[in-house]
């Protein structure tokens, strides 16, 4: 399947039809729902908190947010037509037209936690000429963390097209001061596999975040050195070429000869 | 939007957000072709949530909010609640609870001090995606 993230922008992708199709769906309703109690399962909320649904859409997880524990919830999806949806289907938290990337437009220690289903990696998206992806994910986690409570937490689950893009949100996520890490579920099913993004903000000491059964995915950091050492010769070569040509010197131009023995027969 | 949110949201603008003058959105000013709507919708009452959210609204804004939306019932300063369950205080939770949460906005217009920014509310959702020329 083709992901909706490479066809058009979120709010022209989700349009009356998309959005009526999508919160129809029982299949989608059934995913949407197991995702949202699995992100609710692993932050471990006491009832009644204020909590932020980012990319609510038609308020499919939020319903489930009122249902479990009594939450009081606000959503904020850039879809007015998944918007509209949501507001026929009367669903009871306080909805709001934003763009994620433009930063969350709550002053600081509003919620309690944040949850987002299928969202984020639509944050990786530069839709427009002006929006760049990195400094779209550096607002947007840098406003999240202020609008959360110290010790507020948030649970993301989305869909990353690769590793770099993992590699890009964590990166953005603990640039702005975030802990945490990936909880990734069902991780031999390749259809099946879910990415959730945990995180905390301040120390959380009180109510610890459930970390029963869970893997946390440690990403082996290669340093500068160990790369060197396992280089070939012919990326040595490449690296100081391109080395010599950052510093203005003059560099024989690269061709699939560089770095090439010369053999007899050459 | 409840006038709970309305508590909480501030101006989207990237410049802004440093000033304190993002906070709180002002309702002082409304145009004409949408004009200011409040509605009471029904609310489950519960007085954790109400107690739980108490220490976190900021009195001062919501006062003026609420007296740009033609309240001025509201004291200056903010109520105190020990204990949630007292029967004492359940009157006061009451009309907390009817003020925050069932209060809704169903339209009409908000406005930024700091950089005069209007944030319309139609169908009782506010509009915070920004026009190019603020996106930074």
């Amino acid at each position: 399947m083709s992901r909706p993230e490479t066809t058009a922008p979120p709010e022209v992708f989700y349009n009356d039809l998309e959005s009526k199709k999508y919160t129809s769906s029982s299949r989608i309703q059934h995913i949407q729902a197991e995702m949202t109690l699995r992100a609710l399962d692993l932050l471990t909320l006491e009832p009644h908190q204020h909590i932020l649904d980012i990319g609510c859409g038609s308020g499919l997880s939020g319903e489930i947010l009122s249902q479990e524990g009594d939450h009081v919830w606000v959503g904020m999806d850039i879809s007015p037509s998944m918007l509209a949806v949501a507001l026929d289907r009367d669903v009871a938290g306080d909805l709001l037209l934003a763009d994620m990337g433009n930063g969350i437009p709550f002053r600081a220690g509003t919620f309690d936690a944040v949850i987002s289903i299928s969202a984020i990696q639509w944050l990786c998206n530069a839709d427009t000429n002006t929006a760049d992806p990195k400094k779209r994910l550096a607002r947007f986690f840098d406003s999240l963390y202020a609008a959360l409570r110290r010790g507020g937490k948030v649970a993301c689950q989305f869909y990353p097209r690769d590793e770099r893009q993992i590699e890009q949100i964590l990166g953005a996520a603990k640039a702005s001061g975030f802990a945490g890490g990936l909880v990734i579920d069902d991780e031999e099913n390749k259809k099946n596999k879910k990415y959730y993004l945990i995180l905390t903000a301040g120390n959380v000491t009180t109510n610890d975040i459930n970390l029963k059964g869970i893997k946390i995915e440690k990403q082996p950091r290669r340093t500068a050195k160990k790369n060197k050492r396992e280089e070939t010769t012919k990326e040595y070569i490449n690296r100081k070429k391109e080395l010599m040509r950052k510093r203005g010197r003059l560099v024989a131009l690269d061709s699939h000869f560089t770095g090439r023995k010369r053999r007899p027969k050459f | 939007m409840k006038l709970l949110t309305a508590n909480f949201v501030q101006c989207s603008v990237k410049a802004c957000s440093a000033t304190p003058k993002c906070f709180p959105l002002h309702f002082d000013q409304q145009t004409a072709d949408v004009p200011l709507e409040l509605a009471h919708e029904d609310v489950d009452f519960s007085p954790e949530f109400v107690y739980n959210m108490l220490p976190r609204i900021d009195w001062p804004a919501l006062t003026t909010t609420a007296r740009e939306l033609g309240n001025n019932m509201l004291p200056e300063t903010k109520p105190e609640i020990e204990n949630p369950n007292a029967p004492e205080h359940e009157q006061l939770l009451r009309d907390l609870h009817t003020l925050l949460l069932e209060t809704q906005i169903i339209q009409g217009s908000m406005r930024c001090e700091n950089c005069g920014h209007i944030y319309f509310i139609r169908d009782s959702i506010p509009n915070f995606l920004l026009p190019g020329h603020l996106v930074q």
